[in-house]
């Protein structure tokens, strides 16, 4: 880069006051302060400049101007991500997308929504409903969570075995590149020609492009949903319950699994009604016309019987229903209570190999010294083992860093993934190289540099680089502050 | 042809950086049951056919892993067997269709708007790439953020980022019961319908209208399915399986006309294709967003495809017809917006720089 090209942080908040209004050209510390981290606050950054644009035309100018001047661009939508995704850079601008929070189009005929990239996931649904619709992926930060957000990091959320990831929902972007420049991918039909970039896009975790609007697909809203609960006396059975009901032929629209931590910490929080003496709980929601869903409720109370299941219960109404599910919605809030604090990890596996997974994890926390509670999507394979520690005993988070590094490469070894629905972000960017070789990582890198040659879109995040491979395998972690 | 001796992932590798090294042009085949699709290519065939198999099918996973040239017909069976199906049906075309041609086209069948496109069941890849490099990205789990998503990117790619080695899919079980309803509707009797039972919990997993009858099959429990069917009204088509599967496997008479096919992709509710662009029977699926129709008038078709906001290809016949010359072989795909095609040249370029595979296959240049 030539000096020329170099501009010190008042002359870039000089450019960017000139078709920003100037309150929303942040630079001074303490109002950039609350955008030092996202939702995993262990990873913090203050960056240079945080900008709230309120037009798309006012963030393709300050694309181009970073662009122009290789200033690193890390954007940012309710910043409730879990990888440090959206952690900003020291030398970098934080581009707030929480002004685009307009829903510009519910249209009930073609069943579709377009938005702008900051509406919240659950404003969508909320606006269908007047239609009989509603918006498929729901993560659980989803009161807070951004559509933006979801289409960066691909968000998942109980429903996924059914209605699919944020990929499946997803029918069309529009998007600027790193030069400032519109594409849409997809279209408001069923497929595009070329090249699938809307699937690339999708979980790309900000470093392609910056998303400015998306359409999504509504899904009619079900006639009937109910929820069968049942406790097990061991977690091998819960397993052996879950790919009964799979094999059986039945496509739950939720099935969540709590071992007896977990089951414990939620019931005293909820009141729930879970049997605290079992060693695993299962919820399996079904969902479809009355008459399906009475079928296979049927189905799935013999189900878990015939695999020893110590107690059974089916909603009766929307109310019991409600309660059921309290418990595991609460079930992160409910595991903080008994900790002062907790790190929430994100792997999946192959179902069939959860059972094996639970008992080395345990194995692991007698080791570190360390509790762990484990709720899992079992549906699809997704673990949140959560890491109960006290940020205030010295070397405590670093040791449950280092459990949480270990039970991702018992995912990957036992054929599953480091990240489910988090994403990699900064937090586990290190695992990449358990989960990767060299030349995959390169051949990302190049596809990095196929949108983004100069590097500048969410740098550091997700695909490590690998211009000193060996060093960085042997990187020490990143030092990082914890919040108290 | 490969014998098994060139059938290793090691050997193929080899090969594609032999012609990598060479700058010398592949082009990657599996039993050639869909070569019609897509612009002609001149380039030294590699099959990749012989690289067959299961590798593994845990039913209670929804998951199979299967070589690339395993036929689509194997894994069928074999998922039938556990009363499983890949949701996206897609076509065979022939009974020797592999998994790898299937997924390389990304073409999908009647159940696609209600059940997903075939990159929609993706989970994972093996491939290799233009430097011959074997590569594995994605895996055999439902939920995966780590890293991009190159296997999605693969489907439908035609070959032309990498040779597809094997394949993970998610599958799903088959319905327990399945009805087909018949309704004499028009087009817009059509849109009006549909766009109302939309709205509501009914299982419709296909639809096809055709000389203004329209065809809606509902899949799912069987109380549901007969509750909806007789919401719906109409009349039953009976011995409805064979219809469809015809339907998937174009096999009606409409689909074996010596004329240029066209699929044309558009928004359901998109407005009916003028008459002077096409002749004038059609075969409408997916609720109005997947229609055949033949057209001696491609560019234009394109050119309206676009404007009403989809996007038209010559699916066949390029080949039968004389009078698609090698020229008009360039308006096989809808053009790509001057940033857009410039983007893929990019990501061509990343995966297979030195555009040995399938060079050209979907546009001059990727």
């Amino acid at each position: 880069m030539s000096a020329a090209n170099k501009i010190n942080k008042d002359e870039l908040c000089k450019l960017f006051r000139c078709f920003i209004a100037p309150q929303y050209v942040i630079s001074d510390a303490e109002t950039l302060k609350p955008y030092e981290c996202d939702g995993l606050s262990m990873y913090c950054e203050m960056p240079l400049v945080v900008v709230l644009p309120e037009t798309v035309t006012q963030v393709q100018e300050v694309l181009r101007i970073c662009h122009r001047y290789t200033i690193p661009v890390v954007a940012r939508g309710a910043g409730t991500g879990l990888c440090a995704g959206a952690m900003p850079n020291a030398q970098g601008v934080v581009l707030s997308l929480a002004k685009f929070k307009n829903i510009i189009e519910i249209n009930p005929l073609t069943r579709t929504a377009r938005l702008q990239p900051g509406v919240r996931n659950l404003a969508i649904s909320e606006a269908a409903a007047e239609y009989g619709l509603y918006y498929g992926p729901d993560p659980s930060s989803q009161i807070a969570c951004t559509i933006g957000g979801n289409v960066a990091e691909n968000s998942g959320g109980v429903h996924c075995l059914k209605y699919g990831l944020t990929v499946h929902n997803v029918l069309s972007i529009e998007m600027l590149t790193v030069e400032g420049e519109k594409i849409t991918l997809g279209s408001d039909g069923l497929d595009s020609c070329g090249f699938d970039l809307l699937a690339l896009i999708n979980g790309s975790e900000g470093l392609l492009g910056v998303v400015t609007e998306v359409q999504v697909k509504l899904l009619p809203i079900p006639e009937k949903a109910r929820v069968v609960m049942a406790g097990f006396d061991n977690v091998q059975q819960a397993g052996d319950s879950v790919s009964g009901i799979i094999a059986s032929g039945i496509i739950p629209a939720g099935l969540e699994m709590m071992d007896s931590h977990a089951i414990s910490a939620a019931e005293d929080f909820a009141k729930a009604g879970y049997p605290k003496d079992a060693k695993a709980l299962l919820l399996c929601e079904v969902d479809g016309t009355s008459e399906e869903v009475q079928e296979h409720i049927e189905k799935v109370e013999k189900l878990f019987h015939s695999f020893g299941a110590t107690s059974v219960r089916t909603s009766q109404t929307e109310a019991e229903r409600a309660l059921l599910w309290k418990g595991r919605k609460c079930a992160f809030p409910a595991v903080g209570r008994i900790s002062p604090d907790y790190y929430c990890m994100d792997g999946t596996i192959p179902r069939g190999q959860l059972a094996h997974v639970l008992t080395e994890m345990q194995k692991m926390s007698d080791h570190y010294q360390l509790r762990v509670a484990n709720v899992f999507h079992a549906g699809d394979g997704n673990l949140h083992p959560l890491i109960l520690f006290d940020a205030n005993i010295p070397g405590e988070f670093e040791r449950t860093e280092e459990f949480g590094g270990k039970i991702l490469e018992l995912c990957v070894a036992v054929g599953g993934c480091i990240t489910g629905e988090h994403g990699v972000g900064i937090e586990k960017i290190r695992q990449m190289f358990i989960q990767f070789t060299e030349q995959e990582l390169l051949q990302f890198t190049t596809i990095k540099e196929a949108f983004d040659p100069l590097g500048t879109l969410n740098p550091g995040k997700g695909i490590p680089t690998l211009r000193r491979c060996q060093e960085y395998r042997s990187i020490e972690p990143k030092k990082v502050t914890t919040h108290d | 042809m490969a014998d098994s001796i060139n059938a290793t992932p090691e050997s193929l590798a080899e090969q594609v950086k032999n012609a990598h090294y060479n700058q010398s042009p592949l082009q990657i085949m599996g039993s050639g049951s869909k070569s019609f699709y897509g612009r002609n290519i001149t380039a030294i065939p590699l099959s990749v056919a012989a690289y067959s198999g299961v590798i593994n099918y845990e039913p209670s996973e929804l998951v199979i892993t299967a070589r690339a040239g395993t036929p689509l017909r194997e894994i069928e069976n074999l998922l039938d067997e556990q009363g499983q199906m890949l949701g996206f049906e897609p076509p065979s075309f022939t009974d020797t269709a592999t998994l790898g041609g299937t997924i390389a086209c990304g073409i999908s069948g009647p159940r696609r708007p209600y059940a997903g496109a075939a990159r929609d069941f993706v989970l994972g890849v093996t491939i290799i790439n233009g430097k011959g490099e074997i590569l594995k990205f994605g895996g055999q789990v439902i939920k995966n953020v780590a890293g991009y998503d190159v296997s999605r990117l693969m489907t439908g790619a035609q070959g032309s980022l990498g040779i597809l080695l094997d394949i993970s899919l998610k599958v799903i079980p088959k319905p327990a019961y399945e009805a087909t309803r018949v309704l004499p509707y028009s087009h817009q009797q059509m849109n009006t319908l549909l766009s109302d039972i939309g709205r509501k919990p009914v299982p419709v997993s296909a639809t096809l209208l055709h000389n203004n009858s329209l065809y809606i099959r509902l899949s799912g429990a069987k109380a549901g399915v007969q509750a909806a069917a007789s919401a719906i009204g109409g009349d039953t088509l009976q011995n409805a399986d064979p219809f469809w599967q015809q339907l998937k496997e174009q096999q009606q008479p409409f689909f074996n006309q010596q004329r240029p096919l066209w699929r044309v992709s558009l928004p359901p509710a998109a407005a009916v294709i003028p008459g002077d662009l096409v002749e004038e029977e059609s075969f409408i699926e997916w609720g109005g967003a997947q229609r055949w129709v033949y057209s001696h008038n491609g560019k234009k078709l394109q050119e309206w495809a676009i404007k009403n906001g989809g996007h038209a290809s010559c699916f066949r016949d390029a080949k039968r017809d004389p009078s698609l010359s090698h020229s008009a072989d360039e308006t096989v795909f809808s053009p790509l917006s001057p940033a857009l095609f410039a983007l893929s040249k990019r990501i061509k370029d990343s995966f297979d720089p030195a555009h040995i595979l399938n060079p050209n296959r979907l546009y001059t240049g990727l």
